[in-house]
């Protein structure tokens, strides 16, 4: 009788258990779609990191920020300087000049590489490994005779103007053309890549870099990266002015992503190329456990005062573009709409039960004076409640499910890139002006922005977890609507509608 | 003042244990801020088996007084004896006891469930008992045959007329098998045809010996009831005659 009852009630009153039930179907519904975006975002952005900073990185210590002037290498950009016999005169005149540099990050500082030693005893630091992160710039040009070189000499070197003094060359002549060309190389220890950016990649041609490579002119590509320059296992890339032979191409685990660094060598050449001396740009650590990640990075806060020590939380923080602005967008609009919709619909609930129970204040006294108790009265109240719930709770799943496999099946793509202000490991550095200039700085320094098609996984646990919602959202409006209905005294519900 | 039924008695011999017993009873509530009197030390016996009839002008304690009678409140004083259970002082829980197996209740708007059958609306009467399905079925079946109604039996309040429904609730009221039956203003919402219709399945259930207990303003009811009583500002009267 209890189930007839209820199903005839609820039937009986299908606007109201239709508002209550499609109130609560959307806040479920946005519940599901919010949470598997959440994830789809965290996967993404995990994604995201682990193609710059590896697998299993917990913290990454990298050289203080720095002002121009105060790192190494004069703080400056790549600088090229041209002596008499820099290039070549052809009979017209026209000068060909090609340089290529290797350089540290002229706006992040390096740490000693002895920083490494000093982090692998830190309690709590399972595995590290040190890089050092560079640029690889080239230029290449003509310059054409100028018309009055005679009567000024041509003697001495041309010094080329800075990154970001913007274009054109002055003077009052032209015709000149300058490519300027950069790809990022990483120096990493051969004998340990099982942290760091080479322990979330996977070898598509050729071999990895090996222990016995140190010291070797041998590099291993971005798969990216070695498509875009048509160059493969065998050939040989100018890495600041050496020839290196191309000994494997390395792609991301994931389609969407490229690795983190667009050219790979041995560290102690890199040290030896970019003439930085011993030192490393990044240190990946790796904690014992992830309850320590705090600790070990507290211990190295203290440890190395004047270095950057950051978590995979400040790491994730790093990831910008797109994925940053869906990762707020869902985090805060997202969450606070599935809230306020759920508050909204639970309140209507609550109302609706309650103002059913004001409108069957005779049947309910009834049932009291024909013998019902209390208690059977507020759980058939209560009941209705919670079976209304759980159909708005059903169709919010189904409705949630749709929106996720629409999202799914729309697979919208968003881009990902470190921010330019932060970037452990001295990544990110891009935009640098420069207009004018052949090719320029801006699109080619550093800048690893990834388009990462954005999925919403569902997890049973969401699903299960919405329902339960849904059943919770029933239960509290059942809880008002039983508490009113075991108030009513049957004679007082009886001289109500006398 | 006690009045008992020396009709009754006489007819059974042996003086039997009165189906309602008043002492005293007082029943005062606030209304509107100000406290109302309803019923002023009643005293009354009724007997088992027997037809009463209360009448009176309204605000005179009919309804409160049935209430009392169906043990849907407890009186300010004296006590309200129904067979041997004092309903003063009564737990609530032994008063929805009382409720669910001893008084079936009839009311003038019927309070039937309109969005169930005649016979789920008699079966609601049958749940508190905890019975079996098979012989909550039964008690159903028999009790809507017993008005009249087991052609009816799926059909809903609203396909129904106001006798056929007074019926029903009837139904509900005796499938309990009650000690007593309460009817407020039972034929209050019925024209003439039906109001006898009505009377004559209360007569058959007095004459089976269901106790009966009837407020009604219409004299034509209280002329079928072995005894008449009065209730007016909350005292009350034998005027059978």
């Amino acid at each position: 009788m209890y189930w007839t009852y209820l199903r005839r009630e609820l039937s009986g009153r299908k606007k109201q258990t239709a508002i209550v039930a499609i109130g609560l179907a959307i806040a479920i519904a946005l519940v599901i779609i919010v949470n598997a975006l959440s994830a789809g975002v965290r996967d993404a952005q995990a994604q995201a990191l682990e193609s710059v900073y590896g697998v299993g990185t917990d913290v990454t210590v990298t050289g203080a920020q720095a002002e121009p002037g105060e790192s190494g290498q004069g703080g400056r950009g790549p600088q090229f300087d041209f002596d008499e016999d820099g290039g070549q005169t052809d009979d017209d005149g026209t000068t060909s000049l090609s340089q290529s540099r290797l350089m540290t990050d002229f706006l992040r500082g390096t740490l000693d590489a002895s920083t490494l030693g000093t982090v692998t005893a830190i309690d709590g630091v399972a595995a590290a490994s040190g890089a050092l992160s560079l640029t690889n710039t080239t230029f290449d040009g003509e310059l054409p005779q100028r018309p009055d070189a005679d009567a000024e000499g041509g003697t001495g070197g041309q010094e080329m103007p800075q990154q970001g003094e913007g274009g054109g060359m002055g003077g009052g002549f032209g015709g000149g053309s300058f490519n300027v060309d950069s790809f990022t190389v990483l120096g990493i220890d051969p004998a340990d890549t099982s942290v760091g950016p080479l322990s979330a990649v996977e070898l598509t041609d050729g071999r990895a870099l090996e222990a016995a490579d140190a010291g070797s002119e041998v590099a291993v590509l971005d798969a990216s990266y070695a498509t875009s320059s048509e160059l493969g296992v065998g050939d040989t890339i100018d890495v600041g002015g050496t020839e290196f032979e191309i000994v494997g191409i390395v792609g991301s685990t994931s389609s969407d992503a490229d690795t983190a660094s667009n050219v790979y060598i041995p560290l102690d050449v890199a040290q030896e190329l970019s003439g930085a001396g011993d030192v490393i740009s990044t240190v990946y650590v790796q904690a014992e456990s992830s309850d320590q990640i705090a600790a070990v990075q507290s211990a190295l806060e203290e440890a190395l005062p004047d270095a950057t020590v950051s978590s995979q939380s400040d790491l994730a923080s790093t990831v910008s573009g797109s994925l940053s602005s869906a990762g707020s967008l869902i985090t805060s609009l997202g969450t606070w709409l599935s809230i306020i919709v759920l508050a909204v619909a639970v309140a209507l609930a609550v109302l609706f039960t309650i103002s059913g129970i004001s409108r069957r204040t005779r049947e309910i006294g009834t049932l009291k004076a024909i013998g019902w108790s209390n208690g059977r009265v507020v759980g058939q109240v209560a009941g209705e409640s919670v079976v209304q719930a759980l159909i708005g709770g059903v169709a919010g799943v189904a409705l949630g499910l749709i929106g996720v496999l629409a999202i799914n099946l729309v697979s919208p793509t968003i881009s990902s890139a470190p921010s330019a202000d932060s970037g452990p490991g001295g990544m990110g550095q891009g935009g640098m002006g420069g207009g004018g200039m052949g090719g320029g700085f801006g699109s080619q320094l550093g800048q690893t922005a990834t388009d990462i098609v954005l999925s919403a996984p569902l997890s049973l646990w969401i699903v299960l977890a919405a329902l339960l919602l849904a059943m919770a959202g029933g239960l509290v409006a059942g809880a008002f609507g039983g508490w009113r209905a075991a108030r009513l005294s049957p004679a007082e519900a009886l001289r109500a509608v006398a | 003042m006690t009045m008992i039924d020396e009709t009754v008695r006489g007819a059974a011999e042996t003086p039997a244990v009165p189906a309602y017993r008043l002492v005293g009873v007082t029943k005062t509530y606030r209304q509107k801020g100000r406290v109302v009197q309803a019923l002023k030390g009643v005293d009354v016996e009724i007997a088992q088996g027997d037809f009463v009839t209360i009448q009176g002008p309204t605000g005179g304690g009919k309804s409160t007084l049935l209430q009392l009678l169906g043990a849907l409140d407890k009186p300010t004083e004296g006590h309200v004896m129904i067979g041997d259970t004092d309903l003063a002082k009564a737990s609530a829980s032994h008063l929805e006891k009382v409720r669910a197996q001893e008084i079936g209740f009839v009311f003038q708007a019927f309070n039937l469930i309109p969005t169930l059958t005649a016979a789920e609306n008699v079966d609601m009467g049958l749940e508190p008992l905890g019975l079996g399905k098979s012989e909550r079925a039964s008690r159903v079946a028999e009790a809507l045959a017993h008005v009249g109604l087991a052609e009816r039996a799926d059909h809903r309040p609203g396909e129904l007329s106001g006798g056929q429904q007074q019926r029903v609730a009837i139904a509900r009221a005796i499938a309990k098998r009650p000690r007593v039956l309460l009817a407020d203003e039972p034929t209050g919402n019925l024209d003439e045809s039906m109001r006898d219709e009505i009377l004559v399945v209360l007569e058959e259930l007095n004459a089976e010996g269901l106790t009966l207990l009837v407020v009604t303003h219409d004299s034509a009811v209280a002329r079928r009831a072995r005894r008449r009583l009065r209730l007016d500002k909350g005292t009350i009267r034998d005027i059978t005659r």
